[in-house]
């Protein structure tokens, strides 16, 4: 069945803070082979005129990720996670992320569309640091496949 | 924000850098760690083919997160990609060997924004001959 419409528009309460912490970037940037200095050496992140070091742009999906799984689990919208498939992924910087951040992410479902039995999912992050300050808009596309007959 | 690169240096169609990621089963096992994703499609091989995969397969966010590589190294300010967004389009399939697979990346300016001093990088992203992300763009705002 595909899922219901009346969804588009929902949001999610804002999850708990999550702190940047230096150590977990140095940690993504390795994962990803980048020895870019601005992810692990302060004095370089400076340089470039940032505050403290920044995440790679990549690096906030785990977070985003992890807010919109209250979409995912959301047992009124009933979307089967074992079909799912990342689609799409955008995202919309005002400034990177940083260490020191403390992150909320407020989840809001964009669309619901169905293509050829496909359930086609947006899931809007909106993530601010503790002053409310916007720092980057992300933008996940789930498809969850079609269910195979029989 | 502080790009090394000077906008006005910059015309459209300007080829970034080329560049190629290696990626082992030892590559997913870090990154599944580092991200959180611990789906076992980017680990157990068995798992994988029982849901339909060739092999184990490369995280999505992985091939991502690589393929900007190529707009940040280039800029040399990582912070100052204004945007980013791809479609997943193919697989980066990882067999359990030595060698693993090669994500092969390049990019070329495909717009100019006067205004923002911004430029949209069109990427290209291959792996054993196929495309595996579409759409791939990101701005970035240049000195």
């Amino acid at each position: 069945m595909p899922l219901d419409q009346s969804f588009v528009g929902r949001s999610y309460p804002p999850i708990a803070p999550y702190e940047v912490g230096r150590e977990k970037i140095r940690e993504f940037a390795e994962a990803v082979g980048d020895a870019n200095p601005a992810y692990t050496d302060p004095d370089a992140a400076k340089a470039l005129g940032h505050p403290d070091v920044i995440a790679p742009p990549t690096f906030v999906f785990a977070i985003a990720f992890r807010a919109a799984g209250q979409v995912i689990e959301d047992p009124q919208l009933g979307l089967d996670y074992s079909r799912v498939v990342h689609g799409d992924q955008k995202f919309a910087y005002s400034r990177p992320v940083r260490a020191g951040d403390r992150l909320t992410v407020t989840s809001t479902i964009e669309s619901i569309k169905s293509m050829a039995g496909n359930d086609i999912l947006d899931v809007r992050g909106e993530v601010h640091d503790e002053s409310g300050e916007h720092v980057v808009t992300t933008m996940i596309k789930l498809v969850a496949r079609a269910a195979e007959e029989g | 924000m502080a790009a090394k690169i000077s906008y006005d240096s910059v015309e459209t169609g300007t080829e970034l850098p080329a560049q190629s990621f290696p990626v082992t089963r030892a590559t997913l096992v870090q990154y599944a760690g580092a991200s959180g994703d611990f789906n076992p499609i980017h680990w157990n091989e068995k798992f994988a083919r029982e849901v339909g995969l060739p092999d184990v397969i490369a995280h999505g966010m992985f091939t991502m997160a690589e393929a900007i590589r190529v707009v940040t190294d280039w800029a040399g300010d990582p912070g100052a990609v204004v945007d980013y967004g791809v479609r997943f389009t193919k697989p980066v399939v990882v067999p359990n060997d030595d060698t693993g697979a090669l994500i092969e990346v390049s990019g070329k300016v495909a717009a100019r924004d006067d205004e923002a001093r911004t430029v949209r990088v069109d990427l290209t992203a291959m792996s054993a001959g196929q495309k595996v992300l579409g759409m791939a763009r990101a701005t970035v705002r240049l000195a």
